[in-house]
């Protein structure tokens, strides 16, 4: 289509790869009030996403109980920086992290079978309140590297508003590693 | 407004710059070619076309159709694994980006024709051999590589005449890496359970044919040093109608040993002694268990010696501990009456070019953080560069790190980005001459169209074309 072959060239190209959601205000779809939420076309990940409460579907409706459903998170990146997000209550943090350009991978789209590439460590006192894992979680988290008390799955984490503050750090790794934990000897 | 148009001279020829129009400019940016269409490639590629915004890349693949092991290797019961194909589809689609199928490198083209024709050459090709077991009978009927089995339920091309004989009741897997526990899965699974997938017609009717009962899980050293993990394992034990099968023997000294071990080694053990003890419904009608301390020495034919019948396994000890403890043979044997052998070993990466280096005994092309020995605009990643291991987020991760090696030669100038180079242009040029014609993407998308209306009638997500004839036709049709 001619509108969305323009908002593609008129948004940067990196983003595509990036998988951010572009810049809205520039596009001229959000500016005739005709966007249709289609970040989709810019992310890769799907938006349907498996969570431990069930299937759950995000989309762009807002709500009269919006305001009272802000949930700020902060992440931290790689390399320190702190991003500070204000989230919905019901959002993902992989998701989230998408959103606002946090480099938190996400290959199998939410659905645990990627091996841990959205590891994060979660605050302690935020830590306390996520549910428990589910195993299946636990058993992608046994191959991560870096494996801490606090470490969750991105893709697992369903932003609640007692989760208000929560902070989420990218572990600062990501070399090449094993599946089964070996660590290859120099040779 | 009139488009301003450009034209330049180089020596060889004249060429128009238009703006906007794709592939018909003769950019001033680097030109990178991959060999290989798998998830190395298109990691590679992402991250490139990423950091790079004046960079072109083209992909060339063996077979019509892309994604490699995501395709052909991930277990058809696994299918958000292959949610990865949604990424590598958007870096396809890319428009510095051009995929081309069917054209085999090193024989229809030359890995020194592709340096001709651009500034940098990655080799992704991966690994299409297999580790053979070097012993008598590995070559009867009834004996296959895991790399075949699992070509053949996933629809590789070169494996749809492999007919295994699923006749018997006793199957025996050589090695116990989540390949192995895949192909125990996949020989064990309910067929309600398969026939939702997109697992190959005529490899489900077999399996719904199968009168395989019992699968031996079988692994040179003890439950310490077992390569598969947790999840593989688990789906093992959920397995309905199944129930483990495992020998206590192989068991001594663990429970001991587990409050030392990491958390990752410690869960998959824990899981594996409760799978032994607990064995799980006696009425089930299949069973399948680990054998460990054994290494196969024999396939055992037939009294006709025309199939394998069984197959003879050699003791071990265990010297040293933890990862690095080695097995030593105890000189005692063991004869397992069989009737399918799989041998999951591992795969083996083959030379395609005499003009790259190679190194025989490690099956990978040498090479210095992706960069390949002694030649230089030539690189390498995936598991032609580091070894058949790894899950894809593993070959991401090394994906990305060549690819950042290559960035870093072309901006420290090891790379002479000031001439310009032709790439797809004249690679596809010359291909035309020597009678091959490439596979684009959209070319691609017309198979994958076919498969998914194909797999739609069946109930499947897909129903793969096996023959690469079919798959030209329909994709230049």
């Amino acid at each position: 289509m001619a509108a969305s072959a323009a908002v593609r060239s008129a948004v940067s190209l990196t983003q595509r790869f990036v998988r951010v959601s572009p810049d809205c205000s520039i596009c001229p779809l959000y500016r005739l009030n005709a966007c249709t939420g289609a970040t989709d076309g810019f992310t890769a990940p799907s938006r349907r996403l498996r969570t431990s409460i069930g299937v759950w579907q995000s989309g762009d409706s807002s709500s009269p109980e919006e305001e009272e459903r802000v949930v700020n998170v902060v992440y931290i990146d790689r390399c320190g920086q702190r991003i500070p997000v204000q989230a919905r209550a019901g959002e993902n943090a992989l998701h989230l992290a998408h959103k606002h350009g946090v480099d938190l991978e996400g290959a199998c789209e939410a659905s645990l079978a990627c091996s841990t590439l959205c590891h994060v460590y979660v605050s302690s006192e935020h830590y306390e309140k996520l549910p428990e894992p589910e195993e299946r979680e636990d058993d992608m988290l046994d191959m991560a590297p870096m494996l801490q008390e606090n470490s969750r799955l991105g893709c697992q984490i369903v932003l609640t508003p007692e989760l208000d503050g929560m902070e989420l750090t990218l572990p600062k790794v990501t070399r090449n590693f094993y599946v089964d934990g070996h660590v290859p000897k120099p040779h | 407004m009139v488009p301003c148009c450009k034209m330049s001279y180089n020596k060889k020829h004249v060429s128009v710059t238009l703006p906007g129009v794709r592939g018909l400019s003769s950019s001033s940016g680097p030109r990178v070619c991959i060999v290989g269409g798998g998830p190395a490639g298109f990691y590679t590629a992402q991250q490139l076309l990423k950091a790079r915004q004046d960079a072109a890349v083209d992909v060339y693949e063996r077979l019509p159709v892309p994604f490699g092991l995501v395709r052909f290797g991930v277990a058809p019961d696994h299918p958000e694994v292959k949610n990865v194909i949604n990424t590598f589809t958007q870096t396809a689609q890319h428009e510095r980006c051009s995929f081309h199928g069917n054209v085999n490198v090193g024989k229809d083209v030359t890995i020194d024709e592709l340096r001709q024709a651009y500034h940098a050459v990655v080799l992704s090709y991966g690994a299409e051999g297999n580790r053979s077991m070097g012993i008598s009978g590995e070559d009867l009927p009834g004996v296959f590589s895991a790399k075949d089995f699992v070509g053949w339920y996933n629809g590789l091309p070169s494996n749809k005449e492999l007919r295994p004989d699923l006749s018997c009741e006793t199957a025996v897997i050589l090695g116990q890496g989540n390949v192995a526990l895949d192909v125990a899965r996949i020989l064990l699974a309910p067929v309600e359970m398969l026939k939702e997938t997109d697992i190959t017609q005529n490899a489900l009717e077999a399996l719904a044919g199968s009168k395989v009962r019992r699968v031996l899980i079988v692994g040179r050293r003890g439950p310490l040093q077992i390569a598969c993990t947790i999840k593989e394992l688990r789906e093992m034990v959920n397995l309905p109608n199944t129930r483990a099968d495992m020998l206590p023997a192989d068991f001594e000294g663990i429970a001991e040993a587990l409050k030392d071990l990491p958390r990752p080694r410690k869960r998959l053990t824990e899981l594996m002694m409760k799978a032994a003890k607990e064995g799980g419904d006696d009425k089930a009608e299949k069973c399948w268990g680990f054998r460990f301390f054994r290494s196969p020495v024999e396939v055992i034919a037939g009294a006709d010696g025309k199939r394998a019948t069984g197959i003879r396994l050699a003791l071990n000890k265990l010297e040293g501990s933890g990862e690095s403890a080695r097995a030593e043979v105890t000189g005692q044997l063991e004869d397992v009456d069989c009737g399918l052998i799989i041998s999951s070993i591992g795969y083996k990466s083959i030379p395609i070019d005499p003009a790259v280096p190679f190194d025989p005994r490690r099956a990978i092309v040498p090479n210095e953080m992706g960069r390949v020995q002694d030649t230089a605009g030539l690189y390498c990643s995936g598991w032609v560069k580091r070894g058949p291991t790894g899950v894809i987020a593993t070959t991401m991760n090394d994906s990305f790190d060549t690819a950042r090696v290559l960035i870093q030669d072309m901006e420290a100038g090891k790379l002479d980005l000031s001439v310009n180079k032709p790439g797809a242009q004249a690679i596809t040029a010359l291909l035309q001459t020597r009678g091959v014609r490439t596979v684009l993407f959209s070319h691609w998308e017309k198979i994958n169209a076919e498969e998914e209306k194909r797999g739609k009638f069946l109930g499947k997500p897909r129903e793969k074309l096996l023959d690469v004839d079919e798959m030209l036709k329909i994709a230049w049709s």
